[in-house]
Parts: C-alpha cells; structure tokens; sequence
C-alpha cells in the first residue's frame, strides 16, 4: 500500500499547489484588475479611512478639509468644503461613491499621503496611520470671490487671473458654480443640468470663439516673424470679400494707410483679416503652438477636465496644410474655440516680455508636522515672443484701454494693456438666440511693470467685450493690486 | 535527540509566534504594547507544555512534529479570531483547552486501538445518525439554507466534524478486511476493471451518504470531503484507479443530477461559475472574499489592518470572516506569502500524517492513518479552493484555524488518533 500511499501524498502536494495557484492569481496578478472592479467598494473604503490633507487658498483660508465620523474600526473621514460654491471650481471635489474631480483629483496622491512604494512600505512597518499632506493653493479668496460675484451679475462664463512672471493661477471662478458639499446627493441632478451645466469648469472646459482677443496672437506672429514692424501701415476697407462672403468693420468704418497701434485700438477686422494671409497659415499656426494652442495645458488639473485649444472640424484639431479660412481664424472666428484658460495664457505671456510660464494652482505641499515637502518651481512653458515683440504689444494693447474699444477697463491711476472681443457665436450654442455674442477682456495690469494677467469672459450675451467682460476684468485686477 | 525533545523544542517558537502575534494585535488596536500579549503566550505556552508532558509519558514514541504543527495553527488562528473579535477568542481559547482535554482522553481510553475494528458497525451507525442529525425535528438547525448544526440544549455542534472520524474508522476497517477480494474479485468488463458487486454494499452506502448529504443536508463541502476521502482509502487499499475513476463518476452523476434539481446545490454551483451575476446577492461572499485577496498583494496589509465590516456600519464587508472565509482574511492581512506559508503548514501535517501510515505496519494503522490525514488535508483544500474559487464555495471550516468549538475538538481528536497510530509504528520500528 506504500506505493499509492505516496502517489496520494503527490496528488494532495499537487491540490496545495493548485490552492497556492489560486491565491496568487487572485491576490497578485488579478489584483490591480479586481481593485478596479464595480462592485468592489474595498480601495474606496480603505481611502475613505484615511485623514486627506487640507486644501488652503494663498491666504490660509481652508477651502476644503476632511471631518472624522465614527470611532475605532468605524472612523471615516467625510470632505467638507467650508466656501461652498466659491471654489466648486477649480477645486473640485472627493467622496467615496462619487468619485473625485479636478484639484482634487489631480493631487490625490499629495492629499493622501502616498509616498513612494518603499516609504510606504516603511511606514506599514513603523505601524504609523497614513495621513495627507495639506495642499496650499495660489487662489486669491478676496479676488475669486469678486470674479464669482461680478460673474453672475452678467452671465455664464469664465475668469482666469494668472501671475505672468510665476504662472501662478490667482482666480479660477466659472459660473454657474456648484457647491461640492451638495455632490454626495446631488451628484444626478447637476449632471442633468443642461441649461446651466453647473459641473462644467467653463474656465478651463469652455470651448469658445475668441473674437478679436484673438488678435493679439495673429499681431505677435505678424511683429515676432518679421512681416510687420510696429510702423507698417496698410489700408483697411470696410468691408472685404473672403471665400465668397463679406468681412466686414464694426460699422464698415473704413480706414486708410493704419499700422498696429490703431488697428488694435479699434479691433479693424479687415486689417488683421489682411495681416493673417500676410503671415501666412504655417506661421500663424506655429505661433499658437508656442502660446500652447493645440496641446494639453500644461496646468495641475487632470487632462481630461482641460480642453485644448485651436481650430476645430468635427472634435479634430487642425493643423497647418488643413483647409482653414485664414483671414478669419486672424480675427478669431472660424472654427476657432478656446478656453478662458489659454487666453490668460496669452494675456501673460504678453505681460511677462514673451515668455509663457506653466500655470499652476498649487503652491506648495505641506506634511501635518508642518514641514513643507514640496514648493511649486515656477517654470517656462516657451518663449512665444521675442521681449520687443512682447513690448510693442504692450503698447499697442494700451492704447485699446486709453482710447479703444477696451476703456471699461480702466483702472484710475493704474496703466492697463488690454483686448476686447465680441465674438459670433452660433446661435445654437445659445438656444437658438439670435444675437448671441461671446464677450470677452484679455490683458493685464500694471501695463509698465506686470502683476497680473486676466482673461474674462461671459457666453451668450446681447452685449460687447468693452460692456460685460472689460469691467470684470477691472474688478478683479484692482483686487488684487489692491491686495499686493 | 529523541522525538519528544525535538518536540519540546518546536513548541518554543511557536509560542513566541503567538505572543508576537497577539503584541501585534494589541499595538495596532491600542498604540501601545500590552503585557496581556505575555500573559496569553503563557497561557497558551503551559498548556502546550502540559500536553507535551502527556505524550512524553503516553505515547513517547510518536511523531514529534504533528502536535507543534498543529498548535502551530492553533496559535495562528487565535490570533486572527481575537483580532476579528476578543470574545470570539475567549471562546477559541476555551475550545482548545477542551479540544486538549479530549485528545488526552482519546489517547487515554483507545491506547489500544484495534478495539474500533471491532466496534466498526456500530461506528459506522454513529457517524451516520451524526450526519443526520441536522434533519431531525427539534434539534436540528439550518445555516445558509444548509443543516450544518445541532442544538442539544445549551449545547451546539456540527455533527459533520465528528463524522468524518466515525466514516473513516469505519472505511480503514472495512477495506482492511475486504480489499483483498475487492482486488482479487474484481473483473474487467469492456476493458474496465469493476469490483465485484457483492462487495460493492458498502461503497453504495458510501456513495448514498454522500448524495444524501447533498440533497438532505445540503452540505456540498462535506459531501465532497467525504467522498474524496473514500476515494483516497479505496486508492491505497486496492490499488486500482479504476475502482477511484469510477467512484468519481459516480459521484459527479450524481452531483450534477442534484445539482440540477436541488435548488440549493445548483445556486452555489452558479455562483461559482459567474459571481458577477448578483454582486450584491449570492455573489456577495465569493467576490468579497476574492477582492479581500486582492487587497493583500505579496506581503499583506498587516494584522489588524483589514476592513472586516463596511465602517460606521454593521454591514459585513467580508461575510463568515472567522469561519468559512478566514483565508481570504489571512491573505489580506499577511499576504501571498503569509497565505502560502498556511498552506505550507497544512502540507507539512499531511506529510507527516502520510509518514506515520507509511511507517505503520498493519493494515488497520496504515489504512486509518491515511484516511484520517486524507480527510484532514481535503477539508483544508475544500474550505481554501471555495474561498479562491477554485471549487464552488461551501460551508466548510479551516481546521484549527476558522472560529469553531467542533471543528476544534473533532480534529484533536483526529490528531490523537493519527499520534496513537504513530507511537505504535515507531516503536516497533525502532
């Protein structure tokens, strides 16, 4: 009987094996698949019973932090947002069933403490709790919540307002807001929002004609390549025929033998539209490259709640050697659309001699000890213009604020550079209004010796960039000039 | 150095394992280190010790791994019991002094073992009436639609831990007598040897109980056990594959038959094959379990780190975690590694359990050495492949480990026996 006694043993050897088989399957190779399962609550849980750090504005003010509930093998922590729908954007929000978005989202691993797998490892062995670094954030309290206000006294819309020199983003607001504490029972109700789309950052998801803003960019490919110089003057009729339809002035107000200065100060359609085809579509396509059109933002959002810029055809991105009507894209019609975030790139990269800094929201990363592990370096997205380029702008952008389209933008006292846009939009987009404009204010303030740079916008409006976006613009950069 | 030292010896670390076990516990409950965790590893020391000192004066001969191994597990699962809940533990703790208790006695009264060969029918109409006994009016109890229980007053059991004993008494004796004419009898009918029938009565009882279990008592684990634990004996007594081919097919006709018409069988049978379907349902406890596992990775969580209830609630996160899915428990918290070092440790008594039947001389001892390991190591892969899902899920306990008073004392007694057999064989080698 020893014979098959030892063959049984075999066989129960080979049993364990396959049970070892089992377990490792399950527990090793299966398992990053099983954590991402449905019904699999487990990982959520496990998050929620860590401490997430808090999120702070520049100025401390605590824009969202973790409340513990329950005791022992019972404690969880639930987030709570102590401003509301003052910073539903960009903050965003994280619960266990719904899920985490934005700011939230995109520095999870900072507010939850995961370190790298070695330090966790140490710290699983040391027997410590886990729990999350604070985030400090660049927000301006006193100027998001202007922005929010002025918002929606006028409109849907957006404001962005960033430190040229660092990137650091000061205001974020988009109305209409949300407010994050709501998304636990709400979730549905504001995803079925579609008149307001409350869960929309329009700041940074808003995908809209620039108008004339869009100016600036075609006169920096115009002066930085060398096919205009500040003092190169042209005629401007008002009204030119291009691929079959009329481009016409406000008014068709026509102007002769203009250069930069005054074309910009009255938005002369038909002169960028001329000063586009001089350019050229390769180039102008390559300079929006360079204010970082047509690539992901370089911004701490997650890069599915960014939208690129650029001209689009059926949710494609065109390039150079695409069919485009150049000498509307010039003046930022076409098929243009963009965010209000990119136009503050813009506005900033003006203000800071050419150079584009990575906007960034967050500042620094702080342990609950108090040391900070991680400071935001201010670094350069590109250098779209030379710095005399970026200063002739300037100086044509003055003028728009001083004597153009632009002077609800004015700040007493303060020299303001500045853009106005009052674009087309289709009146689909607007439920099916006829007059629906887009209005937008780029620029930034001091004109001589830049703090900030501001991009306003407000959708679907009867009125201009000059009556709802300019003064925007106004309030939110003289609180923060006022703050510095 | 003779058995009982090396014995001695192996008892050491176990109960240093313990106490770190228990230290661990406590530092991860209360942040601090409690000198209760000394004071338990004492407990649990002197008890071992006092049962080591019985087999040195009882059976000095016997196998000087089996008792550390096994309280080995004893340890293991204290700890996990008490960090799933203290009270739990205190009852563990209690049944395993009991379980001590009646594996002395067991060492004490069968000292000459043969006697069951002579009371074989008799046992096997224990095991039998034990595994009724869940059916019968006024003491019977059904858990998860299954008749697992029996209440006799204040007292509760499962019968089924008990009758795996009484079964296999029976089988090694039975086989003893017969398997020289199951083998000498048997005839090849269409290139198939088949045993004679005369002889087969006692294999279609077996075969019966089985299926009983599955439609009566709605015990697809234990059916399984048992019958693959017949089938084990078979093998060694005869010899003959065919004779275990056959076997299998009958049982697997007759599981699919009944898993087709009793409802109960069929639901766990599908729940295997697609837990997905009703998440939230019957697929609750398999998919937990398996995303327990998940959680654990190599190395595990750590004692005490596993979310065992869904928190601020009562809601389970993993159902029966001190029973039927403490495995998947052990691999969240100590990983693949912990988990496979478990499994190892059920391999090493299966090792030795088959040693002690390869040493032992007649063909009694050999045969009940080998069903009593072979039962022992199927449940362990019956109760740790339905937590993998690896077979259907049943409701089946981790011996030694899983919280459970019967489970506990039927397999010290099972454990005496296996030592009993044991001291025989090494005396008489030696």
């Amino acid at each position: 009987m020893n014979r098959q006694i030892v063959k049984l043993f075999a066989l129960v050897v080979a049993l364990f094996a396959v049970l070892i088989g089992f377990t490792s399957y399950w527990s090793v190779f299966d398992a990053k698949a099983l954590k991402e399962k449905n019904a699999n609550k487990r990982p959520l849980l496990e998050q929620q019973q860590i401490k997430r750090g808090r999120i702070l504005a520049a100025d401390g003010t605590v824009l969202a932090r973790s409340v513990a509930k329950g005791h022992g093998a019972g404690l969880r922590y639930v987030r709570r947002y102590p401003e509301g729908s003052l910073y539903g954007h960009p903050i965003g929000y994280s619960f266990v069933q719904q899920g985490d978005s934005e700011f939230e989202q995109f520095h999870n691993d900072e507010l939850v403490g995961n370190g790298s797998e070695f330090s966790s490892i140490l710290d699983q062995l040391g027997g410590g709790n886990q729990e999350g670094n604070d985030v400090v954030t660049n927000l301006d309290p006193t100027a998001q919540r202007v922005a929010l206000s002025d918002l929606e006294e006028r409109g849907f819309g957006a404001v962005v307002a960033i430190e040229p020199q660092s990137g650091r983003v000061r205001v974020m607001a988009s109305n209409a807001p949300y407010d994050p504490n709501r998304v636990p029972y709400q979730l549905e109700r504001l995803n079925a929002n579609e008149t307001e789309t409350p869960l929309l950052d329009r700041a940074t998801q808003g995908q809209y004609p620039p108008g004339s803003t869009f100016k600036v960019v075609t006169a920096a490919a115009g002066l930085d390549s060398g096919t205009i110089t500040p003092e190169t003057a042209f005629d401007a009729p008002g009204s030119l025929e291009v691929e079959g339809q009329p481009l016409e002035n406000d008014f068709s107000q026509s102007f002769s033998g203009i250069s930069l200065d005054t074309a910009l100060t009255f938005s002369v359609n038909t002169w960028f539209a001329q000063l586009g085809e001089k350019v050229g579509e390769d180039t102008l396509f390559e300079y929006m490259d360079r204010f970082g059109f047509n690539a992901q933002p370089a911004i701490d959002l997650p890069e599915d709640e960014v939208s690129k810029s650029g001209v689009y055809s059926e949710g494609r991105l065109l390039g150079p050697g695409d069919p485009v009507d150049l000498a509307r894209v010039a003046i930022g019609q076409e098929r243009l659309a963009v965010t209000p975030l990119q136009m503050a790139e813009v506005a900033a990269a003006v203000a800071d001699k050419g150079k584009l800094m990575k906007p960034q929201i967050w500042s620094r990363v702080v342990e609950p000890d108090g040391h900070v592990a991680k400071r935001m370096d201010p670094s350069e997205y590109s250098q779209p213009v030379s710095a005399q380029t970026a200063e002739e702008l300037a100086t044509a952008m003055e003028g728009v604020v001083s004597a153009g389209t632009g002077t609800n933008a004015a700040i007493p006292g303060v020299a303001v550079a500045g853009k106005t846009g009052t674009a087309e939009t289709p009146s689909e987009t607007c439920g099916g209004s006829s007059e629906a404009n887009q209005a937008w204010f780029i620029g930034f303030a001091p004109a001589d010796e830049p703090k900030i740079a501001i991009a306003a916008t407000i959708e679907c409006t009867t009125e201009f960039g000059n009556d709802v976006a300019a003064p925007i613009f106004r309030d939110v950069a003289e609180t923060i000039l006022n703050g510095e | 150095m003779t058995a009982r030292n090396r014995e001695l010896i192996a008892l050491f670390p176990v109960a240093i394992l313990l106490t770190a076990g228990f230290a661990a516990v406590f530092a991860q409950e209360n942040a601090q280190l409690d000198n209760a965790s000394l004071i338990y590893g004492a407990y649990f020391f002197a008890a071992c010790l006092a049962t080591h000192v019985y087999l040195r004066i009882r059976l000095p001969a016997a196998d000087p791994y089996l008792f550390p191994l096994v309280a080995l597990l004893t340890a293991f699962g204290l700890v996990m019991v008490y960090r799933i809940d203290a009270n739990l533990a205190r009852d563990q703790a209690n049944w395993f002094v009991l379980g001590l208790v009646l594996f002395a006695a067991t060492i004490h009264f069968l000292r000459d073992y043969d006697v069951l060969e002579r009371y074989r029918y008799t046992i096997a109409a224990a095991g039998l009436l034990l595994l009724l006994a869940p059916r019968l009016p006024g003491i019977g109890q059904q858990v998860n639609g299954a008749y697992l229980g029996v209440k006799l007053g204040p007292l509760a059991f499962q019968p089924a831990e008990f009758s795996k004993i009484c079964i296999v008494v029976f089988l090694a004796s039975y086989l003893r007598e017969h398997r020289e004419v199951l083998i000498v009898g048997a005839r090849r009918v269409l290139g198939v040897t088949i045993p004679p029938l005369k002889h087969l009565g006692p294999m279609l009882v077996v075969w019966g109980a089985s299926m009983f279990m599955l439609v009566f008592i709605r015990d697809l684990g234990s059916s399984l056990m048992f019958f693959a634990a017949f089938l084990a004996l078979l093998y060694v007594a005869t010899g003959r594959l065919s004779f275990v081919v056959i076997g299998m097919a009958m049982f697997l006709l007759g599981a699919w038959f009944f898993a087709a018409t009793v409802p109960h069988v069929h639901d766990r049978v599908d729940v295997w094959l697609d837990p997905y379907a009703h998440p939230r349902a019957s697929g609750y406890q398999i998919l937990q379990s398996i995303f327990a596992q998940a959680d654990g990775g190599l190395f595990g969580k750590g004692f005490g780190q596993a979310l065992i209830t869904i928190p601020g609630t009562h809601e389970a996160l993993l159902p029966a975690a001190q029973t039927d899915t403490i495995y998947a428990l052990i691999v969240n918290e100590l990983g693949l590694f912990g988990a496979c070092a478990v499994v190892l440790i059920y391999l090493l008594i299966a090792a030795r359990g088959f040693k002690v039947a390869l040493l032992a001389d007649d063909g009694f001892s050999k045969l009940l050495a080998t069903g009593l390991t072979a039962v022992f190591a199927i449940q362990a892969f019956v109760i740790i492949g339905g937590v993998t899902r690896a077979i259907p899920l049943t409701g089946v306990t981790l011996p030694f480990i899983s919280y459970g008073g019967s489970s506990i004392v039927a397999n010290f007694v099972l454990l005496a026996l296996l030592l009993l057999v044991s001291d025989r064989a090494r005396r008489e080698t030696t």
